[in-house]
């Protein structure tokens, strides 16, 4: 029953977040600007690299790598954990405990209505430049290809149980944005945000291949730049599947606990 | 002047002690302190563990480069971002109006609305970091460049200053704007690279569009004795002209001001 009810509700609240990005189109567009961080390392790497190779890493390769990223990070960026902490500061999340849809289905709606408008500003831009000076980068594999978005959608997933998770700390402690600002660094160093994983140090490269950071952006953009035997590409998109449960589970346990204690502000 | 400073100084006791209430929390601010430093130096590790020299800049060097980046990011999260926190909500709640009631400039007012006493620490730390890398370098700066490096870092925390409070004229048009910090933090996230690290375009951007490099790159050249005379006036005066800009355009959005509240 709950689940034919809110299978109803889901085009309504898709609507909603179409609405709802058209109407603050301000916040939208800083959310992306945001992203633009591989941009900048992309500048930094290729002029590294444009002397010699750095550790294998041809100018080519930066520019294929950071702008998968940014494909990556911009289809998969989720701003759920500042949504929560702000209806619970402001006594909104009341109201949104009332409806009669589980808050992550529609916290996740509004999500994914925002995907093609994000797309539509990014990816003509990225799209271009991976053709035009990336293309001897890329892979080529069919069946890799194919697996880019299947991967991409649990990198998705991933990231919107994580950042879900950190939200719901909000019911619990009042510093919960400072523990989003360690988040990100920690996601920025081990998900390849930053740099290549391969070029960190080799003690943290270990750390960051088994983390679940990888999965969020860095496998999506190996499946992109970096061909793989078939055993690996298994290996990979069967742990990402790992992740994407285990993160939603988590968030949802933690959201369960967290509603428990919920005292509404300025009810 | 006077009347200001005092004011300034009343804002910063309260948030002191409203900081001293939490004390458990500086342990954490430190330990999270120490966790950023070694995550801000990683990428130049990296960098430097494949290279000798990159654009000029040899390790030292751009470690210099770094802790000004620390310092000015110590002041950015210390004083503006808890500040431009608390502007936004004030604008959405409609509570600015009483600010704009009060009997004082509404910029000075807001600008440093809150402090947040902890972020000390990080200064300590880019201190700590420069003389590491003098100690590296091994031969100290002369008293000239120490007072030109300081000169200019107060005068690269200034031209911070002025982009925010752009941001903050901003945020009187499009009203949810809650995520300006983190735009603020991405722009000047830049600065920790010396800027001739970047080739064509984005060093023109890097230096007059969003002039990343006067709060870091041309101090910590200064400090390193290798910044020409023209170059440091010209970073006084963008700062100086970016002021200036700056109060305009706060002048110009306050007046578009429409309340949020009644």
């Amino acid at each position: 029953m709950s689940v034919a009810r809110t299978l109803r509700a889901l085009p309504t609240l898709l609507r909603i977040g179409v609405a709802e990005t058209v109407a603050y189109r301000g916040e939208f567009l800083v959310w992306i600007l945001t992203t633009t961080l591989p941009l900048v390392m992309l500048g930094l790497w290729t002029s590294v690299a444009k002397e010699a190779p750095f550790q294998g890493y041809a100018s080519q390769d930066f520019v294929a790598y950071y702008l998968a990223a940014l494909i990556v990070r911009n289809l998969t960026g989720s701003w759920v954990a500042w949504q929560i902490s702000e209806e619970i500061r402001l006594g909104s999340m009341s109201m949104r405990l009332l409806r009669p849809v589980h808050p992550m289905i529609a916290f996740a709606a509004g999500h994914v209505a925002a995907i093609p408008f994000r797309s539509l500003v990014v990816l003509p831009i990225a799209v271009v430049l991976l053709v035009s000076s990336g293309a001897s980068a890329l892979t080529t594999e069919p069946l890799q290809l194919a697996l880019i978005v299947p991967s991409l959608a649990l990198a998705w997933l991933i990231t919107f149980s994580v950042l879900f998770a950190i939200g719901t700390l909000a019911f619990f402690v009042t510093k919960a944005m400072a523990l989003l600002n360690l988040y990100f660094g920690l996601f920025s160093l081990l998900s390849g945000y930053l740099l290549p994983l391969p070029l960190l140090p080799a003690a943290i490269a270990r750390i960051a291949e088994y983390s679940p950071f990888r999965f969020m952006l860095s496998v999506p953009i190996e499946l992109m730049t970096r061909p793989m035997a078939t055993r690996e590409l298994a290996e990979l998109l069967a742990l990402q599947t790992g992740w994407a449960v285990a993160t939603l589970a988590l968030a949802l346990w933690l959201w369960r606990l967290g509603v428990r204690r919920f005292e509404a502000v300025g009810g | 002047m006077t009347r200001y400073l005092r004011l300034m100084l009343v804002q910063l006791r309260i948030s002191a002690s409203a900081a001293m209430a939490y004390r458990a929390d500086f342990i954490v601010e430190g330990v999270m302190a120490l966790a950023w430093m070694a995550l801000t130096l990683l990428p130049l590790i990296v960098l430097y563990r494949g290279r000798t020299a990159v654009a000029g800049w040899d390790a030292p060097s751009a470690l210099v480069v770094i802790a000004y980046f620390m310092g000015v990011r110590a002041v950015l999260e210390g004083i503006v971002s808890p500040s431009l926190v608390g502007l936004v909500e004030q604008i959405r709640s409609g509570a600015f109006d009483y600010v704009l009631l009060k009997p004082a400039d509404a910029q000075l007012l807001i600008s440093a609305a809150r402090f947040e006493p902890w972020k000390i620490v990080d200064l300590f730390g880019a201190l700590g970091l420069v003389i590491y890398a003098f100690v590296q370098r091994g031969e100290p700066p002369s008293a000239l460049d120490v007072g030109l490096g300081t000169a200019l870092f107060f005068s690269g925390v200034l031209a911070m200053y002025a982009l925010w409070i752009l941001c903050a004229a901003a945020s009187f048009w499009v009203v949810r704007l809650d995520n300006l910090t983190y735009l603020l933090g991405a722009i000047f996230d830049t600065a920790r690279w010396p800027v001739q690290v970047f080739r064509g375009l984005w060093r023109i951007v890097f230096t007059f569009v969003i002039p990343v490099a006067v709060m870091t790159t041309f101090p910590a050249m200064a400090l390193l004795g290798r910044l020409d005379a023209a170059t440091a006036l010209g970073t006084f005066g963008g700062t100086l002209a970016l002021l200036v800009i700056s109060r305009v355009i706060w002048k110009i959005a306050i007046r578009s001001y429409t309340s949020a509240s009644s």
